[in-house]
């Protein structure tokens, strides 16, 4: 398969925007792409072991994702992981204002990046933001 | 001896169906079959493109009342 660099910039704690953000994750990764994911602000919390598996949902497609059995965003991040190679970063600015360690979030991530580190691999990369 | 190993992925949707495939193809042999059941349009059209690119093979892809039942040989 050929392969590209996509990065996930992940900002939003919307419902929508973090399946979507994990479905391009999951499908790019394992269909051989060199995924990374880069988790900031409001998304990064989603993340903290023991958080909520849940996201309030930003309109009408979001409230159905609940009602149907559409795969949990956290469950497709791990699954980009360990199924297709990913390498999800938590940002270091958000763990600093949210005043957590690299211990307390989910063993599935790497070790926290800061922005000048992302925009280095991104650079020759596909960039996607949600 | 090649297997073949049913993943009933009937209510999931999308990717949910894909991703079973994926993860029973990695833990089986080459020569092993998957037939998967979807009843998620996206995912019958999904399936196929990846199985072709990631260089699998479709045995078989057939909708019978709604459900999808997609066979894929896994080949490395």
């Amino acid at each position: 398969m050929a392969s590209n660099k996509i990065s996930i910039v992940v900002v939003s704690g919307s419902r929508e925007r973090l399946q979507m953000a994990a479905m391009m994750a999951s499908v790019g990764a394992v269909s051989g792409n060199d995924v990374t994911v880069f988790l900031s602000m409001n998304a990064l919390s989603y993340f903290l072991k023991d958080a909520s598996e849940t996201a309030p949902a930003e309109g009408e497609v979001g409230a159905m994702i609940a009602e149907k059995n559409v795969p949990p965003f956290k469950q497709l991040f791990q699954q980009a992981v360990e199924l297709g190679d990913a390498k999800i970063y938590p940002c270091s600015m958000a763990m600093d204002l949210l005043g957590v360690e690299a211990d307390d979030l989910d063993p599935y991530l790497q070790e926290p990046w800061g922005l000048t580190k992302f925009l280095s691999h991104a650079a020759d990369a596909q960039v996607w933001s949600f | 001896m090649a297997e073949k190993m049913l993943i009933d992925a009937r209510g999931s949707f999308c990717p949910g169906p894909l991703m079973e495939l994926i993860a029973k193809l990695k833990s089986g042999q080459v020569g092993d079959e998957f037939e998967v059941l979807s009843s998620d349009k996206g995912s019958a059209k999904d399936i196929p493109e990846w199985v072709d690119k990631a260089g699998h093979e479709i045995v078989e892809s057939r909708e019978n009342k709604g459900v999808w039942h997609i066979t894929v040989r896994k080949k490395r």
